[in-house]
């Protein structure tokens, strides 16, 4: 079946500007737009790029139509951008698992240290010591922790040498506890077919194909043998939202989760087939404390998995 | 159906296919003689045709698959069946016989699924795989149609591939020839699925060793696949299931195996006319046969011999739906395995640009929260409301909507369940609380 119908014009519009935001993040999102090399010159020829620092340093004042951010929000200053960055976009679209879900400096969010204590896995034993030590010198030099500030500097003290150069809340939040925002991109990082599907969908005023299931599905839409079932390896597919084309998978490898849970997603259900595949309570909680730990689905089956067995 | 039979032909069934001599053709005198010089001959638009008595659809022994591959080949088929890879025997193209997964076995579980090494060299030694036939008849993905704009505005539209591909199967186990007479008679109407299907050559292959997930035989769907290609109630009802069956004799050690061939369409007579062979002695036939026989009673499961469409329907608000659903992943592999599950949705896509839009058709499945979409939201929100849908739908309300069971046994969804929820034993347990209640 082939045939032509009257001619259409095609809707000389404006170019619709686009921006491009960087928060609390490592680039990797933002590296997949500048990756899509095939498709970049259409782009470029189809939406106004008014604001990409990581693409060009010429800036356009806004507002801007379509508003693409990435990263989490980690500073006093970034929770005032975001909110005018909101202001100047007509949609908002966060990208990665820092802008989704706060991304894995989200584990911050887990330095309470009277939370923390039961739970501890062993790599961070050490760790913890020195939190402690910390805490008791803030709370013998009057500070009443755990409060954000404490907690920020708990980590801080590890990892920096001069920690008091260091502005930062003590949480890592999704660009969703502060604006409201009208698609996720979820991954980490994102895949570079949903974000054309999405900017396509956009320019055509047509509905984005984010899918809310299983990463299963994918497997099986693509022919994967599940590695979970034929190889015994643990995998988190049945948990986690499709989008990235289930790639783990196909390099022999369980879903590592980096596109978050799913609507609906059975975590408790899945404990066991972990268990059984050979994962230990440590290795449940470490699994689920990375991209996505900040999300209430996974930090509960992190936190299950220290649960003793009713 | 290949070469090139019309529908007009294929109405004609039964058919049978004769091994003759040359002088006396369709006697019974002589059949089963060994003569050398047998040649098959088809009898379709004789008077005879309706298979007359004692006179059977005979055997051929082959010794080798290689010609069978060749010849389908070279009739421009895309020959698809068995491989070994990643793990697990999945279905893949193939241009040599030498590809099947010769002396390979599996061991299959609730959620669990394992290669073998056999003791002999079997090449169809293993129960149903991840993946079904529908993958090649129902794609996981379709273009329905595609749209370009040109520089004057003028909108092309392009309709699927006009040539559907010719596959012929390699080694169609009874219950998925069940599961795919399943599926003609839901999507017979659709075009792409009936081009697709009514160029495809099916090499049947019966079961001899079922695995310890397979229920086939209380689900009415084999193991052996002449039961299943004769059921009197298929539809559509003039297309040919089967163009061949075969049974593979093997023993352990080295030696090649021996199949059994029979045509079962007049395709198949033709094709196998065109191997190299000798005439099946009656106790190989024998063998052949009681192997079948033999698998009948090595089902690794069964489902509870009650009318499951009125169980079901006296179940819906059974405690039973809560347990499940607190084991189960909503992950909708199950689906995504079944030979006869055929629910897609539609996707519609466009370029940069905006002068390219295509329409994809992709399966889905009701585990799926999207699935239940209405305005406003989701129906089935619950794991308990998903799961009970695929159910008393796999095995309920597909009776109410095709007149047949929508399932055929085949075990898969219970080997590829990443929590091993087992249908049987689900079924089991609703049957037993029904009568308890
Ligand atoms: S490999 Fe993982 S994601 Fe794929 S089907 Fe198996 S459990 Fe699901
Ligand atoms: S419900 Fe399960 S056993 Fe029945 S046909 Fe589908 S996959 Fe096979
Ligand atoms: S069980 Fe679910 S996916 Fe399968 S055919 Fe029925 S509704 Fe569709
Ligand atoms: S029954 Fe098993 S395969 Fe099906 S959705 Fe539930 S967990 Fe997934």
């Amino acid at each position: 079946m082939s045939g032509s119908v009257a001619a259409v014009a095609k809707p000389s519009v404006v170019r619709p500007s686009l921006a491009v935001w960087k928060f609390a993040s490592c680039d990797g999102c933002q590296l997949t737009l500048l990756d899509c090399e095939d498709e970049l010159l259409a782009l470029a020829e189809t939406v106004h790029i008014a604001y990409f620092l990581e693409a060009t340093s010429t800036v356009v004042d806004g507002p801007y139509d379509v508003s693409l951010v990435e990263g989490s929000i980690t500073t006093e200053e970034d929770r005032e951008r975001i909110v005018r960055v909101r202001e100047q976009s007509r949609i908002l679209v966060t990208v990665g698992a820092c802008a989704t879900a706060g991304g894995i400096q989200a584990l911050r969010n887990l330095a309470d240290i009277e939370e923390f204590r039961p739970r501890a896995p062993r790599i961070w034993t050490e760790e913890r010591a020195r939190n402690e030590r910390a805490t008791r010198e803030d709370r013998a030099s009057g500070a009443r922790g755990p409060c954000e500030r404490t907690r920020a500097q708990e980590f801080l003290r590890v990892v920096y040498a001069r920690p008091e150069y260091v502005s930062a809340l003590g949480t890592s939040t999704p660009i969703s506890a502060h604006v409201r925002v009208d698609y996720e991109l979820r991954g980490c990082p994102i895949d570079r077919r949903q974000l054309l599907d999405l900017l396509s969908a956009l320019l055509a005023g047509r509905r984005p194909a984010i899918p809310a299931y299983s990463v299963c599905e994918e497997c099986k839409l693509r022919g994967t043998t599940c590695v979970l079932v034929a190889r015994g390896a643990p995998c988190l597919g049945p948990v986690t939202q499709a989008g990235c084309g289930a790639i783990c998978p196909v390099y022999d490898r369980g879903c590592f989760g980096c596109f978050g849970p799913m609507p609906g997603a059975n975590t408790a259900a899945l404990e066991p087939v972990l268990l059984a595949r050979g994962m230990t309570d440590v290795d449940i909680e470490r699994v689920y404390r990375t991209f996505n730990a900040a999300t209430s689905t996974f930090d509960t089956a992190a936190g299950r998995s220290h649960e003793p067995p009713q | 159906m290949i070469p090139s039979d019309t529908a007009q032909g294929l109405a004609h069934r039964p058919w049978a296919v004769f091994f003759v001599c040359p002088d006396r053709r369709g006697s019974e005198g002589s059949i089963g003689r060994g003569r050398p010089a047998l040649r098959i001959a088809l009898v379709i638009d004789d008077a005879d045709r309706d298979r007359p008595n004692g006179v059977k659809i005979m055997s051929a022994l082959l010794r080798s698959l290689e010609p069978l591959v060749t010849t389908l080949r070279a009739e421009g088929c895309t020959v698809v069946g068995p491989r070994e890879r990643d793990g697990a025997i999945v279905l893949d193209a193939i241009d040599s016989a030498a590809q099947l997964p010769s002396g390979w076995g599996v061991q299959t579980g609730p959620g669990v699924y394992r290669l073998r090494r056999r003791a002999d060299r079997a090449v169809f030694g293993h129960s149903a795989g991840p993946q079904a036939w529908k993958r090649f008849l129902h794609p996981p993905r379709e273009r329905l149609w595609s749209a370009d704009r040109g520089v004057d505005g003028t909108l092309t539209i392009t309709g699927p591939d006009e040539e559907p591909p010719r596959y012929a199967f390699l080694g169609v186990r009874a219950c998925d020839l069940r599961a795919i007479a399943i599926q003609d008679r839901v999507l017979g109407a659709s075009p792409s699925y009936a081009a697709r299907r009514r160029a495809a050559f099916l090499v049947a292959v019966n079961c001899t060793e079922p695995s310890a997930t397979c229920f086939c035989v209380s689900a009415g769907a084999g193991p052996d696949v002449e039961a299943v290609e004769t059921r009197p109630d298929r539809a559509p009802a003039d297309w040919a299931l089967a163009d061949l069956a075969l049974t593979e004799l093997a023993e352990p050690g080295d030696a090649e195996p021996l199949y059994v061939a029979t045509a079962l369409s007049p395709a198949g007579g033709r094709i196998l006319a065109r191997l190299p062979q000798t005439p099946a002695p009656p106790d190989v036939v024998a063998a052949a046969r009681a192997a079948v026989g033999a698998a009948t009673d090595h089902m690794g499961r069964s489902l509870p011999d009650v009318d499951l469409r009125e169980m079901l329907a006296a179940s819906l608000d059974s405690p039973h739906w809560a347990d499940v659903a607190a084991r189960c992943l909503t992950c909708a592999n199950c689906t995504m395995v079944c030979p006869t599950c055929f629910c897609t949705s539609v996707t519609d896509t466009t370029d940069l640009s905006g002068d390219h839009a295509e329409r994809w058709q992709t399966w889905a499945s009701c585990f799926e929260v999207d699935f239940s979409y209405l305005h406003g939201g989701s129906v089935r929100t619950s794991a308990r409301s998903r799961y009970r849908q695929w159910l008393t739908h796999k095995l309920g309300t597909w009776r109410d909507q095709f007149g047949e069971s929508g399932c055929v046994g085949c075990g898969r969804c219970i080997a590829w369940c990443p929590a091993g929820i087992d249908i049987t034993a689900e079924v089991r347990a609703l049957t037993s609380q029904g009568a308890e209640r």
